[in-house]
């Protein structure tokens, strides 16, 4: 009852409220300034990519978004939610927003469907019967329904990182973050979870994923933002910015990721 | 001669059977194997044990065991939440307990309470609470280390995972981190009970009637028997050994159980 509450307020009030809105958001560990005034708008329905260096802060503006990291400063809403007001319901913001991690971070304990269905059942009070079919449906969708009865520990990195997607999705999240999902796979494996991430973007998922896959955030993304020392250096089209990017910055970092092999300055 | 590495390796392989044949010869040429028998090994004796050896010295063993690790275990729980508290205060009692009941003998906590205590307060703990707090706050120590690493040793991205999908604090830690910290913990906490079970033979210092008898004292007492000879201490450890050993397979098997399931994270 309460989804389709959600999904009706939705639909009135379409892309104009965006999913993700920062606006000068600072973190530091210590001394050390991970962010400095980041600003980023993702709209509802919108891929965007976050791309950049190691150390560019990309992951911790991620987490921040829901709260994983404490941000110091600035404005962030989520999905609706003000993430930075001190009294904000952190697990309800959470609720509608689905999160894949780097290493996927199953629970390997649990079966996948259980891994599908453990929070549906404790944090939406679905009944067993209504969480096993969302999250056989979402199975399906990631192409493992057939594993449903396996553990984490028997499937490949690959088969892991669908199932933490179909994981997040059994939640019917309005947002989904990626946290470098195929940083930790085998190669041959990249290609299965990107597929299926294409596929959610083509209906329509709201989606912030932090990668250095350059061909998925080209052919995929609606928007690239580029990050480097904690700051945007540079946003626009997927293809502007991957394809002609204007920022000094920007293109050699580029350059260094698209072809790794011609680097001859190692610093 | 030269000889190559594998040949070298035979001929010392070859010695050694050698040694280890020389040695059982002499034992079976040289022992009085007579004497033995009656002294060591007595069958006789051995009847004479029974039924109180079972009834009353393994079952007071097991009890003493079992209150020993309730406590410990209450205890441990405790400790190893406040060792992971994040107010100081409870990090430094939980760290200074667990160094003092790890550092002093055993020995050294049964004799205070059980006639430290009786002569400088004056008062005296019924036997079983004496025995119950004297194991316990010993095995809690252990207890607790081994809880407060299996706590941290499941790795944060599953709490993390655990509370993006919405879980609160509280839901997380019962759902997802304590049933993988249990898995953890299991191998070291059956090692655990098996050191209490070990231990509960220091409550022989105890003064006791001889329903309280547990394997040790039991044994202690057989050998004052006319004609006993050691029979009734081996008597004693075998009992120890018919806990023990399964207690120690038990362990092993949960070790390669949770060594299964963590390879998957």
């Amino acid at each position: 009852m309460s989804t389709s509450a959600t999904e009706n307020t939705q639909a009135s009030t379409p892309s104009e409220t965006p999913a993700v809105s920062v606006r000068g958001l600072n973190k530091a560990y210590g001394d050390l300034e991970v962010l400095r005034g980041i600003d980023l708008t993702v709209n509802s329905g919108e891929v965007v990519c976050l791309i950049g260096p190691s150390g560019s802060g990309k992951s911790t503006l991620l987490r921040c978004l829901n709260l994983l990291e404490e941000p110091q400063s600035g404005d962030i809403t989520v999905s609706g939610f003000d993430v930075t007001d001190p009294d904000i319901d952190v697990d309800a913001m959470r609720r509608n927003v689905g999160m894949v991690f780097q290493h996927f971070n199953l629970f390997p304990h649990l079966t996948v469907l259980e891994n599908c269905t453990v929070s549906q059942i404790k944090v939406l009070k679905r009944s067993k019967s209504e969480a096993e079919q969302t999250a056989m449906t979402n199975l399906e969708r990631v192409g493992l329904a057939e594993k449903a009865q396996q553990r984490p520990g028997q499937l490949s990195g690959g088969q892991q990182q669908r199932v933490a997607i179909a994981r997040a999705l059994s939640m019917n999240p309005d947002l989904m973050l990626f946290d470098e999902p195929t940083s930790a796979l085998d190669p041959e494996t990249v290609g299965d979870v990107l597929a299926i991430m294409r596929k959610l973007a083509n209906e329509g998922m709201t989606m912030l994923v932090v990668t250095h896959e350059m061909s998925f955030a080209r052919d995929v993304a609606d928007r690239v933002v580029f990050m480097d020392g904690g700051v945007v250096v540079e946003e626009g089209p997927a293809r502007e910015v991957i394809g002609s990017p204007k920022h000094e910055r920007t293109q050699s970092f580029l350059s260094r990721v698209l072809n790794p092999t011609k680097v001859d300055t190692p610093e | 001669m030269a000889m190559t590495t594998r040949q070298r390796a035979k001929l010392s392989r070859g010695i050694q059977y050698a040694l280890l044949v020389l040695v059982l010869i002499a034992l079976v040429v040289l022992a009085d194997w007579q004497v033995l028998y009656e002294r060591v090994f007595n069958p006789a004796v051995i009847a004479d044990q029974f039924p109180g050896i079972i009834t009353i010295a393994l079952k007071n063993t097991l009890i003493y065991t079992a209150l020993g690790f309730v406590v410990g275990l209450t205890l441990g729980v405790i400790l190893a939440l406040m060792k992971l508290s994040s107010v100081a205060p409870y990090r430094w009692i939980a760290t200074l307990y667990i160094e003092f009941f790890r550092g002093v003998p055993a020995l050294l906590v049964f004799l205070a309470l059980g006639y430290g205590i009786p002569l400088a307060f004056g008062f005296r703990f019924n036997h079983y609470v004496t025995v119950m707090i004297a194991l316990g706050v010993v095995a809690a120590a252990y207890i607790a280390e081994s809880l407060r690493a299996g706590l941290q040793a499941v790795p944060k991205g599953q709490y993390e995972a655990a509370r993006s999908l919405g879980m609160s604090h509280t839901r997380a830690m019962v759902t997802i981190v304590i049933p993988q910290a249990l898995r953890i913990v299991l191998p070291p906490l059956t090692n655990e009970v098996i050191l209490l079970t070990k231990d509960s033979s220091l409550v022989y210092l105890l003064g006791m009637g001889l329903a309280q008898y547990e394997l040790t004292k039991f044994g202690r007492e057989g050998i004052s028997g006319a004609g006993a000879g050691l029979t009734p201490l081996v008597a004693a450890g075998i009992c120890y050994l018919i806990i023990t050993v399964p207690l120690g397979i038990l362990s092993r098997r949960f070790e390669t159980k949770t060594d299964r399931v963590k390879k998957s994270s």
